[in-house]
């Protein structure tokens, strides 16, 4: 059942009851907040200043607003100067550009400089939809993960976003924040609580045989499917791992020896991504059988997002056919 | 400037190049050609011209130097060394395991180095950045980034260059380093840069070409950089790699080798010789 301490939604498996909001918009809401408490706070965006949300701080704070053109390298170059400096400069584009096209800026002059530069990656996963293969990154939370000094989160829904946001805003750390361009139900509400590095089991029940670890839009799916296997007698708890680096090491490794199995789900390529780090944790303390729904070392294609998360086993119905075939 | 000052800053140069030898020859590794042919510029930058102190090198009002060639540090340090940051005994330690002188400057190892470097074509970028923060805020100090020409092969420069124009960033200052020689050859054969100050002009720079091993042209040429108003000012200083040391002077394979023992003495004592003579000039 729903944990009742995180006060989520009341009527959380009632999908109209739900609003629907991206998580790049809660993002942009945190941002013009963050930005309201603290004049350091700057927004910088190479040349998607809409999709990225980053428009509704331009709109508030113009001057604290830096344009860069279609230059992620320099983006990522002018944040370290900035932060550096002693501002606190979120650093806009998409995830495939940024930390896609300019990893070794974000390497060199970001995390070994350690500069507190806060790299917001919108449009992650295949929930972009029709762009297609070359704007769905797939890859993100593997390559900033693997830097020493970077914060890496994957909000699980719109309101998330915007408490991530706002406590990156202040952690003085290069961080990177994960955002989807579907909106997707919201299920968290802004009593639900939010630290970086504290994970949350958001569905438990009383003997699970699996523990599904999910980030992003696959926690609420995850909670959906939790429900429906639950009439079939099939018991699965739920984590909300937002914040996949730092690890919470302790509380993964409790949470799978709770289980029998660790079931891990994610917009991302099975290797290197969310699944991997748990893995890494799980062999060292608590070696438990593992599977990951992810995207099976390919990448996607156009088509709506809706289409492409079925296909790919993003969704509810995707999670229970995994676990079917893992029991079975 | 008087001829006494100018002179001075010779003989700091000549110190800093001394030490260069000194400290890579120890090291056994690291690049002696560009450290040599920016020692007189960095003599100037560190006793002449930058707003710094060493006893305090987080001060507000202080000017900023960043390093895009990264890898010409040993010239940094040493200066840094002679200007009181540290000992300059320490400068023996450069590469070495446990150092305060990493091999590429690391911003956490050292105080007073303001930014890690070494991956070529990202200074200026973030020469940019502090330069756009101390105009938000309204601050007067200066932002200098020294750069190598063979990384001007990098989009990334190219990128800051048109924020920098587009953003008339007059508080800040580019000095490329102009001295030919890449790892690969000579930059004009690994890949023309040439029309150089055409190219920065056209991205909205007010261009500068100097001799850099001439203190007075450069202390000039940076008083003009700051008196031009609107505009980012970009500086080519024209040198010769390994300046001071006969052998070395425009030989590309002095890029990335240090010198031995053997080769060591005898560029020592090429630069007492030559400190002798700056004295010879001064005294006449």
């Amino acid at each position: 059942m729903i944990n009742i301490e995180l006060k989520l939604h009341t009527d959380v498996f009632n999908l109209d009851a739900l609003d629907a909001a991206a998580t790049r918009d809660g993002f942009g809401k945190g941002l013009v907040e963050a930005g309201e408490k603290d004049e350091r706070v700057m927004a910088l965006c190479a040349d998607l200043a809409e999709s990225t949300r980053a428009h509704w701080f331009k709109e508030k704070f113009p001057e604290r607003y830096v344009e860069l053109g279609v230059a992620e390298q320099n983006l990522m170059a002018v944040a370290s100067g900035l932060a550096n400096y002693g501002k606190i400069p979120f650093a806009m584009s998409y995830a495939a550009f940024s930390p896609g096209r300019n990893w070794e800026q974000i390497r060199s002059t970001v995390a070994l400089n350690d500069v507190p530069v806060k790299i917001v990656g919108a449009h992650a996963g295949v929930s972009v939809g029709p762009d297609g293969a070359t704007h769905q990154a797939l890859e993100d939370i593997a390559t900033t993960r693997v830097l020493p000094n970077m914060i890496v989160i994957v909000p699980a829904d719109s309101e998330e976003a915007r408490k991530a946001t706002l406590a990156i805003a202040v952690n003085d750390k290069p961080s990177y924040i994960r955002l989807a361009r579907a909106k997707t139900p919201v299920f968290t509400t802004s009593e639900t609580p939010f630290d970086v590095g504290v994970p949350h089991v958001v569905y438990r029940s009383e003997n699970p045989k699996i523990g599904i670890i999910a980030c992003g839009s696959l926690v609420y799916q995850s909670i959906l499917a939790a429900e429906e296997l639950k009439k079939e007698g099939i018991e699965v708890s739920v984590m909300n791992l937002s914040t996949i680096k730092p690890m919470n090491e302790k509380m993964v490794t409790e949470f799978a020896q709770s289980v029998n199995h660790i079931v891990t789900a994610e917009e991302h390529q099975i290797h290197g991504g969310m699944g991997s780090a748990v893995a890494e944790v799980l062999v060292q303390r608590a070696p438990t059988k593992m599977s990951f729904i992810g995207m099976q070392d390919r990448y996607g294609e156009s088509g709506s997002p809706d289409e492409l998360l079925e296909y790919f086993g993003f969704t509810k119905s995707g999670i229970i056919k995994h676990i079917k075939s893992q029991l079975s | 400037m008087t001829d006494e000052r100018i002179t001075e800053l010779e003989l700091k140069a000549n110190d800093i190049r001394m030490s260069i030898i000194d400290m890579l020859e120890d090291a056994g590794s690291g690049h002696t050609a560009g450290p040599l042919g920016m020692s007189d510029m960095f003599a100037a930058l560190y006793f002449e011209i930058m707003r710094h102190d060493p006893k305090n090198v987080n001060w507000i009002e202080r000017d900023w130097l960043f390093l895009s060639n990264g890898h010409t540090v040993p010239v940094r340090y040493a200066a840094m060394a002679h200007a009181g940051y540290f000992p300059i005994e320490e400068l023996l330690t450069l590469r070495k395991f446990g150092s305060r002188l990493q091999g590429h400057p690391e911003r956490h190892a050292l105080p007073g180095i303001e930014h890690t470097a070494g991956p070529l074509g990202t200074g200026l970028g973030q020469a940019t950045g502090v330069a756009t923060g101390l105009r938000l805020d309204g601050k007067k100090n200066h932002v200098f980034c020294m750069t190598g020409d063979g990384e001007l092969n990098c989009g990334n420069i190219w990128e800051s260059a048109m924020f920098a124009g587009h953003n008339g960033l007059s508080n800040l200052t580019a000095i490329v380093d102009r001295n030919n020689i890449q790892i690969n050859g000579m930059t004009e054969n690994v890949m023309q840069l040439e029309d150089l100050v055409g190219k920065w002009t056209s991205f909205g720079w007010h261009v500068i070409e100097i001799d850099g091993h001439n203190i007075q042209q450069f202390v000039d040429a940076v008083s003009q950089a700051k008196a031009i108003q609107n505009k980012p000012t970009c500086i080519i200083a024209h040198t010769i790699p390994g300046k001071g040391i006969k052998e070395i002077e425009n030989e590309f394979g002095w890029h990335g080798k240090p010198p031995t023992t053997e080769q060591e003495q005898r560029f020592l004592k090429e630069l007492r010789t030559l400190r002798g003579k700056i004295e010879a000039t001064h005294s006449q």
